[in-house]
């Protein structure tokens, strides 16, 4: 077994603190960012690229920053989509009033834009709590789709309601194929996964923790409630708006103001739940799952068929649901922390291998 | 009986009346604690003694009453005021953060001394990281202190109660307080983890000057540790002075000595 830490001794706090504490961990990370950066780009297709990767790693972005809100500060939000929208929203009125602007520059507008909202959405929390604060998360979900389909001020008078984007540009570099647009956003999720960890091992993540697991202990330690929760929403809704302004211009490049509708603020939500509340990691695995799920059954349509079941497209579909459905009833009851925990169980038992005691 | 250095008055508690709708939880409480002492609070169940300690760090608003801290008068506290003047605080029931190692428990009690913002922490820049390890440095002597260090990555869920217990008391030792509210910090031990308990309590007394407010069931261990304690019944202050004095007060053992002891 070559998964261990037995013989890896800590001798400063410094090494103790670091986020891939375990060599192992770090060579496996490592290893998959070499591979991810310089083998992919090459060897992937642009239907790898349009329709797994990139959907992949930016929904992995939103649901990181709803993980931070959900799993790691115990708020609710049922509408986080808003926030992609408004980030997508913001990104283009940004773009068609100061064309040629850097696209990071937009990007980093757009997320400050979907955090301000996210702190005026985040005011309720600090009065109510779970299932109210859900509903007051949902409103906020409805308000949103509601301003971007009737506001057209928003969507710059465009006839049809929806909007269109012009190839990204920054640096001189037009980004416009498919792998160019995946190495990009592989870049920027890489970028805020890393803030992500540092925010949750450092004191404002803790604070976050402290008041999702004891808020009267944490007041009592001089944690200010106020803080500690519209922080939380801003950084969530700062990634979401980041996650959205990619999504509309990187993925979707014109888009509906039903691109970001309630089904895809459950479905972030379903990853989270899936992936592992309060885990970075299980981000990603929840945002795989969701984005894989669709596209193994229908490449499982044929097999099945061939096997005598008779399953067509809308039967796939169906069953696609039934999954999710069984897959959340079944994390909720027995793991309420996600594919992560028990990934994160299984390596704790080989960790320590020989060794149990 | 211990060296003793006590100080002048840091805490006076005045006419202090607080009630939920009908219930009168504490009638018009006065007493005082004075620096570097250790101040029991004593009383049958339901007297009003957690209620105190809530209105003494802001977690409950007394109706009626003002606390003066550190020659500060105010009428009722708050919490974060409260922390940040110096008032630490342990739980009767355990109110630790479950989803967190003790390391990160007690880490949190020392968030106020943490000030870099939130963008230094994400990119984890020097200050924030210099900051990281400087307070980790002083949690590690509050794990060495409370014997704790086997434990320290151990999610607190996981530990035994009597040690749950101590990392309670350790979240807030990383704050370092001046004036220290236990509740029932032995409830529920067994003799051992008590007297574990009991000599922590008196060495961050002795070691760190720290005035100390206890609520305390076991009579044994109130005589033997404090300096003064207040008696409280049904909302009412009924007793006030050294272990002796109360010990023998007529009323007192009829209210609450004479049941059960
Ligand atoms: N938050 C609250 N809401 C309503 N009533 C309360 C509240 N907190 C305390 N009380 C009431 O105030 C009275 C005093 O309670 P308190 O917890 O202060 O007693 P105590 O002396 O700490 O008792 P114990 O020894 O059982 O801990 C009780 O009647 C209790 O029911
Ligand atoms: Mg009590």
């Amino acid at each position: 077994m070559f998964y261990r830490e037995n013989g890896q001794f800590k001798s400063t706090y410094r090494e103790d603190q670091q986020i891939l504490g375990i060599r192992q961990d770090r060579w496996f990370i490592f290893g998959l960012i070499a591979f991810a950066l310089l083998v992919v780009p090459y060897w992937g297709s642009d239907y790898m690229f349009r329709a797994i990767l990139i959907p992949f790693l930016i929904v992995s972005l939103a649901a990181i920053g709803l993980n931070l809100l959900v799993g790691y500060c115990g708020q609710i939000s049922l509408g986080h989509a808003a926030f992609m929208a408004i980030g997508a929203y913001a990104a283009y009125n940004i773009v068609v009033h100061f064309p040629g602007l850097n696209f990071i520059v937009v990007l980093v507008l757009a997320g400050l834009v979907s955090a301000l909202v996210g702190i005026l959405f985040g005011l309720p929390s600090l009065q109510i709590k779970g299932l109210y604060l859900g509903v007051a998360t949902l409103a906020a979900q409805f308000f949103v789709d509601w301003v971007f389909a009737r506001v057209k001020w928003f969507t710059n008078y465009s006839s049809s309601g929806g909007v269109s984007t012009a190839p990204v540009e920054m640096f001189g570099w037009t980004i416009d194929t498919p792998m160019e647009k995946y190495v990009f956003i592989l870049v920027v999720v890489m970028v805020f996964t890393l803030m992500a960890k540092n925010l949750v091992r450092g004191h404002i993540g803790r604070s976050w923790m402290a008041m999702r697991d004891m808020d009267v202990a944490a007041e009592v330690i001089g944690i200010r409630p106020m803080y500690a929760k519209l922080t939380a929403f801003a950084v969530s809704a700062f990634y979401a708006g980041v996650a959205g302004a990619m999504w509309g211009f990187l993925h979707l490049g014109s888009w509906e103001p039903a691109a970001f509708s309630i089904n895809f603020s459950l479905n972030l939500l379903f990853m989270i739940i899936i992936g592992g509340m309060g885990s970075i990691l299980g981000s990603f695995i929840g945002a795989a799952f969701i984005v894989l799920l669709p596209l193994a059954l229908s490449q499982a349509l044929p097999l099945l068929n061939n096997l005598g079941l008779k399953v067509d497209t809308a039967m796939a579909s169906h069953l696609e649901f039934m999954i999710f459905g069984a897959l959340i009833v079944f994390f909720l009851i027995v793991e309420p922390l996600g594919i992560a925990r028990l990934w994160a169980v299984a390596k704790e038992k080989l960790r320590l291998w020989p060794f149990p005691h | 009986m211990r060296p003793r250095n006590i100080g002048d008055v840091i805490l006076d508690v005045k006419n202090i009346s607080l009630s939920f709708g009908g219930v009168k939880a504490l009638q018009n409480i006065s007493f005082d604690v004075k620096e570097h002492e250790v101040r029991a609070i004593i009383g049958p169940n339901g007297a009003g003694k957690s209620s105190m300690l809530n209105c003494i760090n802001g977690v409950y608003h007394p109706q009626e009453g003002e606390i003066v801290y550190q020659g500060e008068v105010r009428r009722d506290m708050d919490t974060h005021h409260a922390a940040e003047s110096g008032i630490g605080r342990t739980f009767q029931n355990l109110a630790l953060f479950k989803g967190m190692s003790v390391l990160d428990n007690i880490m949190t009690g020392r968030n106020l001394k943490m000030k870099t913002g939130i963008l230094a922490q994400a990119l984890h820049l020097g200050p924030a990281r210099a900051e990281e390890l400087r307070e980790r440095e002083f949690v590690e002597h509050v794990i060495d202190f409370l014997e704790i260090q086997a434990y320290r990555k151990t999610p607190v869920g996981r530990m035994p109660y009597g040690l749950q217990k101590r990392v309670d008391l350790g979240r807030a030792l990383a704050a370092q307080p001046k004036v220290l509210l236990l509740d029932e910090p032995m409830a529920g031990m067994n003799m051992e983890e008590k007297q574990d308990m009991c000599r922590f309590v008196l060495d961050i007394n002795d070691e760190f000057g720290t005035t100390i407010v206890l609520i305390e069931h076991d009579m044994g261990v109130v005589m033997d540790i404090s300096d003064r304690v207040v008696v409280l019944d049904y909302g009412r202050k009924i007793g006030d002075g050294t272990p002796e004095v109360v010990r023998n007060d007529p009323e007192v053992i009829k209210a609450y000595l004479g049941v059960g002891h």
